[in-house]
């Protein structure tokens, strides 16, 4: 029983740019729905927005990193003007029906043979790192130590990864505390008071989602760089996933997507290392190692139950602030 | 002006012309309008490629022929005696190819045989020939193809609606909207599974399957529904919590029955022709089931007095609760017929894609609730017009667009009727104040 | 008006509140002119299915006066205040507010305008702190703004102004000490006081409060009084819908009476009173068909129950 080999991996899962990835998707998510109320169940399709967007970019059109970049984000911002325009006056269940049949037309665009020479329809899209390589400053060798050693690519994509979080959080941290974000928990409560009171209601719910599409976004895009763009990625569940590390952390902080995310992955890594040598050593001799891969989902599905219904603040969240549960 | 208001001026009526100009202009685009070609072409270079084709020795006018190599491309179309001519530069080999499309009806060429590669050896002009013969695919008449997938279309209607049903009533009675009904609908599929392979008969597996998803909705409702609502906990962290269920029972599901497809006895049995549609009884049974437990439930609900609590509880449940109807028992019932029902979704579902796996009712859940929030949340009759609605543009849909984006086209109807019909086709509005 | 000095409630020598006369214009019928109109409402008609909800041919609210707006359940006088406001929109119909056509002008800029509305079922944001709900109420701040909010010294000095001017009117309606509470917190008279200081916030013309007394003990009703009483002290309008007779007796100057979606009398309070119209709307033929704010709904709901009972006999 490796203990050590468990132990490391799950502790590299600290920083690992999958773990950045799903916190900004999750601080996204947290101005969506911790902070101003909305449903949006399609956060899967704002991150494959920015991973095919970046990927698209760079392989067909041949653009620079930054024009990839912001084709990204011009597109996450233009999915959520055509999903806001009609949904924003529509009631939160409402919103998420309609934000998960969004985000699963999106994937199912990527997924056709129609367009499978931009897209690779289900075999998805490799092949892009070069271009975000070559801005590497770091000489090739490797960093860190311990469990958080890697490459110079690697470490690389750790620091640009982190680093957008972090400046992501500061910014949310930041207009949360401002009257802007007043009005959006006044919003998330009762928007016709607010409306009473001479805000444009409906102008805000669009910025909102704007904001946190945005984010889900480039967190697409950090999600992507590791990894190749496979459609399957961005099915429902992984929004599911995200609302579970949201829900973690505390819906309507900025700390708690963040480290939401990283409990959440370290445990996972953890889990899926301890099973699977424990298969290994027989310890469970009904299970085998596939099986144990979906217990741990299992397990995420749990404790998404459990934490809504015991602590739904999360762990950095205030019980008083809380306005889903009412 | 400011952008959102700019924003503004571009209402929803305007934005979706525009998205359908900017589509109808794609899909325009793909029927590339051809330049006029002549039967010959390239005459100034030396060397050029020919043929001849033909057709049970008549000749083929207007077939196009590309010639592509050496960085070289040229395209010409047979004349009236079927004869063509493409000059190229110079002698290097060159893929020719004979564009099916431009041959009349009933001409194939073999599969593959419609490209070739002419290589020059010394002579100057080369010959290639095109073997044709006949076209022995289908071709059926646009009406017929509608009528046949309009059918289809009903029969994943019907078995939709039965789905449909107890999440519309579920979500009237309780307010939750209970995403953990695809892991009841794949449950009835599932226990179908597991008795036939007990060796059971197909008819008594069916009935054993609905029997326990009746009694999987009745512990879902008493050992965590029924506590929660106790409890006081408000609608949105139910649904959150239904969520959680849903993602631990589907991976429970893959724990037990792994990630592959499994069949139920009597899937894929020969199609029957009846009149211009061709139908499997499987195809038929399914309906003639849907249709029956349909009316049963219709029934149920207009004569029974249960039936008819159950509606007064889903249209107002403290009002009906006021005038003395029992509503946890009316909800128990609730989720009872609800989960039945869902079960034997279920196994039609099976039939239909066919296959059993463990993730077949989360495939369906988004077209459950697009045909529920169509009908209009909370009404019953409101998810039988949604789910045929679905259905039925699902399948026919195909005629149109790629058959792997046919529930896009359903999801899009959703989002177009919820813009100009927020409550759905036979919701209620709701009220400020 | 400054917000150093503190309004007296205008009483005369016994006490009572001294009442606005003369803001009519010839005789005191449905539908009368007034010597200075605040809001002019032409031909505003909403139906619900087959009910007529509202159905206004002409009424007038005087500028600088207490107007209640009194009637039987389902009169239609909040789906009036509604319409009014911004939040639905009439089948027919103009209305003017100072002057300025806003028939058509979405809720928000309503309220932008210097018309704020209460709520019949308060609504006090319990998740923020009363202090917040103070802020909110605030017209015009930089802040709001999602560019300009990144930026704290842009509005750091407005918030500050609003802060006080917060804190003060927190003191008039003697909900200081509470001030860093979250509302939720608060008793459901105190929040009440709460959505009336948060209104004056953005020193609005016209302040419209639907049933202010509902809810209510009585030990704060008299409080609310004087409040509504310093409204007009200070220059703003006042309407407001209510069902406590002896309320309106008290601080209104004018009444307007709606039955069925109509207007079927107008006056001073105590003639009101005495109309035979009024009597018959409150107690006539037609008082115990409570028809309910949403027939359409109402119909629904009860149909199913209908049908049950139906078959019990």
């Amino acid at each position: 029983m490796d203990w050590g080999a468990i132990f490391s991996n799950a502790a590299g899962e600290l920083i690992s740019p999958t773990t950045a990835a799903y916190a900004l998707a999750a601080l996204g998510l947290a101005v969506h729905f911790g902070y101003t109320g909305l449903l949006n169940f399609g956060q899967a399709g704002f991150m494959a927005l920015g991973a095919y967007g970046y990927a698209i970019s760079i392989l067909t059109f041949g653009l620079p990193v930054w024009g990839a970049f912001l084709v990204g984000v011009g597109a996450s911002i233009v999915f959520a003007l055509i999903l806001g325009i009609p949904t924003l006056r529509l009631r939160a269940d409402y919103l998420a029906i309609v934000t998960i049949a969004a985000a699963e037309i999106v994937r199912l665009l990527f997924t056709t043979n129609a367009f499978a020479s931009v897209t690779g329809s289900a075999n998805g899209l490799s092949g892009y790192k070069n271009e975000f390589a070559a801005l590497n400053p770091l000489a090739p060798g490797t960093y860190g130590f311990g469990p958080f050693e890697s490459n110079a690519y690697d470490t690389w994509l750790r620091i640009v990864a982190w680093s957008i979080v972090i400046l992501a959080a500061l910014f949310v941290w930041q207009i949360m505390r401002s009257p802007w974000g007043r009005v959006i928990k006044g919003i998330r409560e009762d928007e016709d008071a607010v409306r009473a009171l001479g805000k444009n209601v409906y102008a805000y719910k669009m910025q909102s989602l704007v904001l946190g599409g945005v984010l889900g976004t480039i967190a697409g895009m950090i999600f992507a760089l590791p990894r190749a763009v496979v459609p399957s990625n961005y099915q429902t569940t992984l929004t599911f996933f995200i609302y579970a590390i949201l829900l973690l952390g505390g819906a309507a902080t900025v700390l708690g997507p963040i480290i939401g995310s990283m409990i959440f992955w370290v445990l996972l890594s953890f889990f899926s290392g301890f099973i699977a040598r424990a298969v290994e050593a027989g310890w469970l001799p009904f299970m085998t190692g596939i099986q144990g891969s979906q217990l741990r989902f299992i397990l995420v599905g749990v404790a998404i139950m459990l934490i809504v219904i015991f602590r739904p603040q999360g762990i950095f969240g205030n019980k008083k602030e809380l306005a889903f549960v009412r | 002006m400011k952008p959102i208001e700019l924003v503004r001026r571009f209402t929803p009526r305007m934005i979706i012309i525009l998205l359908g100009v900017l589509f109808a202009a794609l899909t325009l685009s793909t029927f590339s309008a051809g330049s006029a070609h002549a039967d010959e072409v390239g005459n100034e270079y030396e060397f050029s490629l020919t043929g001849n084709v033909r057709f049970s020795g008549d000749p083929l006018e207007g077939v196009r022929i590309t010639a592509e190599g050496g960085g070289y491309e040229a395209e010409v179309e047979t004349d009236a005696e079927g004869r063509w001519k493409i000059g190229v530069p110079e002698k290097a080999t060159y893929e020719v190819t004979l564009d099916e499309d431009t041959l009349p009806e009933g001409v194939a060429v073999e599969d593959g045989a419609n490209v070739f590669q002419a290589e020059f050896d010394l002579i100057d002009s080369l010959s290639v020939n095109f073997f044709l013969g006949e076209d022995t695919r289908e071709t059926t008449s646009f009406f017929n193809q509608f009528l046949d997938r309009f059918v289809n279309g009903l029969n994943f209607g019907l078995l939709l609606a039965l789905a449909a049903i107890g999440v519309s009533l579920i979500y009237g009675t309780t307010g939750l909207s209970n995403f953990a009904h695809a892991e009841l609908i794949t449950f009835g599929a599932l226990m179908t599974l597991v008795f036939t392979g007990f060796g059971l008969p197909v008819w008594v597996a069916i009935l054993i399957a609905v029997v326990l998803s009746g009694l999987l909705g009745y512990t879902l409702d008493a050992a965590l529904w029924k506590p929660l609502r106790r409890k006081g906990v408000a609608v949105i962290p139910l649904m959150i919590v239904s969520i959680g269920l849903s993602l631990a029972l589907r991976y429970l599901y893959q724990f037990f029955f792994g990630g592959g497809t499994s069949q139920l006895p009597g899937t894929g049995q020969a199609a029957l022709t009846l009149g211009p549609i061709s139908i499997s009884p499987i195809d038929i049974g399914s309906m003639l089931i849907s249709i029956v437990v349909l009316l049963g439930v219709a029934y149920f609900l207009l004569r029974t007095r249960i039936g008819k609590a159950t509606r007064a509880v889903s249209d107002n449940p403290s009002l009906a609760s006021a005038s003395g109807i029992d509503v946890d028992n009316v909800i128990r019932i609730v989720w009872v017929v609800g989960a039945a029902l869902a079960g034997l979704s279920g196994v039609l579902w099976a039939y239909f894609r066919p296959g059993v796996s463990w993730d077949m009712g989360f495939q369906m859940l988004l077209l459950v609730f697009a045909a529920v929030t169509l009908g209009g949340l909370g009404t019953a009759f409101g998810a039988l017009v949604g789910s045929l609605i679905v259905g039925i543009f699902v399948e026919v849909s195909t005629l149109w667009i790629p058959s792997d984006m046919k529930f896009a086209g359903a999801l899009v109807v959703l989002i177009l009727v919820l813009l100009f019909r927020p409550q759905g086709i036979l919701g209620r509005k709701e009220r400020i104040g | 008006m400054s917000v150093d000095t503190v309004p007296v409630t205008p009483t005369g020598p016994t006490g009572k509140p001294i009442k606005t006369i003369d803001l009519h214009v010839g005789e005191a019928a449905p539908g009368c002119q007034k010597r200075d109109p605040i809001l002019v409402v032409d031909g505003v008609r909403r139906t619900f299915g087959g009910l007529t909800a509202v159905d206004v041919d002409h009424v007038e609210v005087p500028r600088g006066a207490i107007t209640a707006l009194i009637g039987p359940n389902g009169a239609g006088k909040t789906t009036l205040f509604n319409l009014l406001t911004g939040f639905d929109k009439p089948d027919a119909g103009k209305w003017t507010f100072d002057g300025r056509a806003i028939s058509g002008v979405p809720a928000y800029r309503v309220a932008r305008m210097g018309q704020i509305r209460t709520f019949q079922l308060t609504k006090a944001l319990g998740l923020l702190t009363v202090m917040d709900n103070m802020l909110l109420g605030a017209k015009g701040q930089t802040g709001e703004n999602l560019f300009r909010a990144l930026l704290p010294f842009l509005w750091r000095k407005q918030e500050s102004a609003n802060e006080a001017k917060a804190l003060d009117l927190l003191t008039r309606f003697k909900l200081d000490a509470k001030k860093d509470d979250y509302a939720a917190s608060l008793s459901g008279g105190q929040r009440k006081l709460l959505e009336m200081a948060r209104a004056l916030m953005s020193d609005p013309t016209l302040v419209m409060l639907d049933e202010p007394m509902a809810g209510v003990n009585p030990a704060l009703t008299q409080s609310l009084l004087d409040h509504i009483l310093n409204l007009k002290a200070q220059g703003m309008t006042v309407l407001f819908v209510e069902h406590d007779m002896h309320m309106v007796r008290h601080i209104a100057d004018w009444v307007i009476v709606m039955a069925e979606g109509k207007v079927v009398a107008e006056g001073d309070p105590h003639e009101v009173m005495k109309n035979p119209a009024v009597i018959d709307a409150y107690l006539g033929q037609h008082h115990d068909e409570d028809i309910g704010e949403d027939p359409e709904a109402e119909v629904m709901h009860v149909s199913a129950i209908k049908e049950l009972l139906d078959d019990e006999r």
